[in-house]
């Protein structure tokens, strides 16, 4: 085939041969963050075969590609949740206050390390740690005090723990009776998501196997109790931001969350009745056009497999409604205030992939925690796409772009491979006790340090145009007196509490554990007349064994 | 200090407290282990007790701590506290993760040698522990 007589090329093979090869490019090879080989051009060949009606469909519709509502954000805005917490409870209460006042529409919270890891604060593996990196909740009355004066039937909470998840929980559904609110009336989301916490965050307490048991306590708890609540936020956040490729990301996700949905059908649970409200929490990295396919791929990968694999009648049960993290491992240090560009481009890209809702890193995390100021500024950015870009007034934009619709093809095909592999391996839970997504990872991670050590993958300011100026910002202090606070009203809420209903509700809790019964609602019980967080996970690790990490490099 | 290198140089790259961020603390001791050094991994969770026993058992020349929980001020002044009470002191203290500038000052006025934050390269990391360990 040659050019037509105006010299146009008729294929893309053509063109390549005839004018492309014919210029100079600035690099060897054109690679995504992800490492995937990127060519220059994409036309409708590229789609050749591609049937839209299969794999796109209309938005709200199956296979939902193109998004989970009809609407869109023409009909609601995704949610700006900033991700909040640090020091004592009130401190965060009144972060949470703040937040609200400035147009902020959800509250998600921030645990410190020993709140998260099963310590009161009073424990010797609590010293240095209590309200360091998020809140310090240890009692029913730290949790009342944290949402204190914030009205939980109109603003939905999310709250990011997962060992302690149950303990977490029963604390907040006891503070909600406290406070006269029905369970069913609650809305909001409990991360819950244990094992991408053995995969790369790596707070546990036991063994994977009953980590798995008491995060599906809480999916079957809900379901039966608290409707509107979401009792799991599947996390590819941690995964990503451990070293996983976009792909790894998407794929151990979606197995994780396969491997929920296989514990509750074996309690003898049916899909439809928990499947709606399982969740998902996703990083938005900056390889732009990779995290938009990453998003789309997703909802068509989880709607397929619901339908095909698990016979789900529901539409509700397919849809994967996601929350986006901007990328926290791609901020940096140095030039700090460059970060805010960074988060607003992959706040763009969560929103062109059509997520749910969103939290914005603030400028300063690679430093301290935020401060309000740069807090405001991580909201504000969001505002923005929201009310100057619009972006958000057209549903699922970029659909049908050549790029994109086989960006999103390739993120499928490669995540349903690796999907597969695991099914192999006998499921998540078996992959995990291997070590495999570890390792898959850790590869990964090295291979991103190479290729940032050699200059390929350049990050501004830190490998390239980097300068000596000082760029000081003010950063968050955490009074470090917090301790000492916390650690004394833990022990005088022990003094004051009933011992002889602490002990019963402690020996209840027990049973259940010990029978296999779904632990909520004794826990409920429990933490209502006192026992603390270290005190329910002190009885897990005695029963359910402590986890230790293998410490494989 | 640079000596004739007669050994590999032994190090112990550690993670204490509940921290469980081991990104950078796994990468670090990969590349350390392909640049010659001999390395231990600690793994999560380790006190600065655990640490410190770990170091003298191995008989290392050189621990890196790395911390992102912000329990660095508490961590790193222990580990240089228990060093000098077992008399190793002459084994250097390095660290990373996300730690404020103001304490890396204090950090290093207690005795931590060097603090690498994001953003470091393994290359740089690599050629200061050579040029500041006790060789043998």
């Amino acid at each position: 085939m040659t050019s037509d007589k105006n010299g146009r090329s008729q294929s893309k093979a053509e063109w390549i041969k005839n004018t492309y090869s014919r210029q100079k490019e600035r690099k060897k090879s054109y690679q995504s963050i992800s490492f995937r080989e990127q060519q220059a051009l994409f036309t409708a060949e590229d789609l050749a075969g591609f049937d839209a009606g299969a794999k796109l469909g209309f938005p709200g519709e199956y296979p939902f590609t193109r998004g989970v509502h009809p609407t869109m954000y023409r009909g609601k805005l995704w949610t700006m949740r900033q991700f909040a917490g640090f020091g004592s409870p009130k401190d965060t209460n009144q972060r949470f206050k703040y937040l609200l006042e400035h147009g902020q529409t959800g509250l998600s919270v921030a645990f410190d390390m020993p709140s998260l890891m099963g310590y009161d604060p009073d424990h010797a593996m609590s010293r240095g740690e209590v309200g360091r990196e998020g809140v310090n909740v240890a009692t029913l009355d730290d949790m009342l005090e944290l949402f204190d004066g914030i009205d939980l039937e109109q603003v939905t909470v999310s709250m990011t723990i997962n060992a302690t998840s149950t303990i977490a929980m029963a604390l907040y559904f006891a503070a909600a009776r406290r406070r006269n609110l029905a369970m069913d009336k609650l809305g909001g989301t409990i991360q819950n998501d244990m094992l991408k916490e053995f995969i790369a965050q790596k707070e546990w307490i036991s063994p994977p196997r009953p980590s798995v048991k008491l995060t599906c306590d809480i999916v079957e708890f809900c379901a039966r109790n608290a409707a509107r609540f979401n009792p799991v936020s599947i996390s590819g956040y941690h995964i990503r931001e451990a070293g996983a490729t976009a792909v790894q990301e998407l794929a151990f996700t979606l197995a994780d969350g396969l491997a929920y949905i296989d514990e509750c059908l074996s309690r003898g649970m049916a899909v439809d009745e928990f499947a709606p409200r399982l969740s998902f929490f996703f990083d938005v990295h900056n390889d732009f056009f990779e995290e938009i396919a990453k998003f789309r791929a997703a909802r068509r990968i989880w709607a397929t497999l619901l339908k095909e694999r698990y016979g789900a009648k529901l539409e509700s049960s397919m849809r994967l409604r996601t929350h986006a993290q901007t990328a926290g491992v791609s901020l940096t240090a140095q030039q700090p205030t460059n970060n805010v560009a960074r988060v607003a481009i992959q706040a763009l890209a969560a929103v062109l992939g059509g997520v749910q809702s969103l939290h914005t890193n603030a400028m300063d995390e690679t430093l301290s925690l935020p401060t309000e100021h740069a807090a405001k500024v991580a909201l504000r950015t969001q505002q923005i796409i929201a009310e100057e870009t619009g972006v958000a007034n057209v549903v699922d934009p970029l659909g049908g772009s050549y790029y994109l619709e086989k960006l999103t093809d390739e993120i499928e095909a490669e995540a349903l491979e690796y999907i597969h592999k695991i099914d192999a391996l006998g499921g998540m839970l078996k992959a995990v006790e291997t070590g495999y997504p570890q390792k898959e990872i850790s590869e990964a991670a090295y291979r991103f340090q190479n290729r940032f050590d050699s200059g390929e993958n350049a990050i501004v300011g830190v490998n390239s145009y980097y300068d000596d100026e000082v760029h000081e910002i003010a950063t968050l202090e955490v009074d470090l007196a917090i301790e000492a606070t916390q650690i004394e009203k833990v022990k005088a809420f022990r003094q004051r509490r009933d011992e002889k209903k602490v002990t019963a509700a402690r020996a209840e809790l027990e049973r259940a554990c010990r029978e296999g019964r779904n632990v909520m609602p004794s826990l409920i019980e429990a933490v209502d007349v006192g026992v603390t967080l270290g005190e329910v996970s002190d009885i897990y690790r005695s029963i359910f064994g402590i986890y230790t990490d293998p410490g494989m490099v | 200090m640079k000596g004739k290198q007669k050994a590999p140089i032994r190090v112990l790259i550690g993670k204490a407290g509940l921290d469980g961020h081991d990104r950078g603390a796994k990468v670090i001791a990969r590349a350390l282990r392909d640049a010659g050094m001999e390395v231990i991994y600690t793994g999560l969770h380790q006190t600065p007790e655990m640490i410190v026993r770990t170091a003298l058992q191995e008989d290392v020349q050189c621990v890196g701590l790395s911390i992102l929980s912000g329990a660095h001020m508490t961590i790193f002044p222990e580990l240089i506290k228990l060093l000098k009470e077992k008399e190793a002191s002459d084994i250097v203290v390095f660290g990373g993760g996300i730690i404020p500038k103001s304490d890396i000052v204090k950090l290093k006025e207690l005795g931590v040698r060097e603090i690498f934050p994001p953003g470091s390269k393994t290359a740089d990391i690599i050629s200061w522990i050579e040029s500041n360990v006790v060789h043998r």
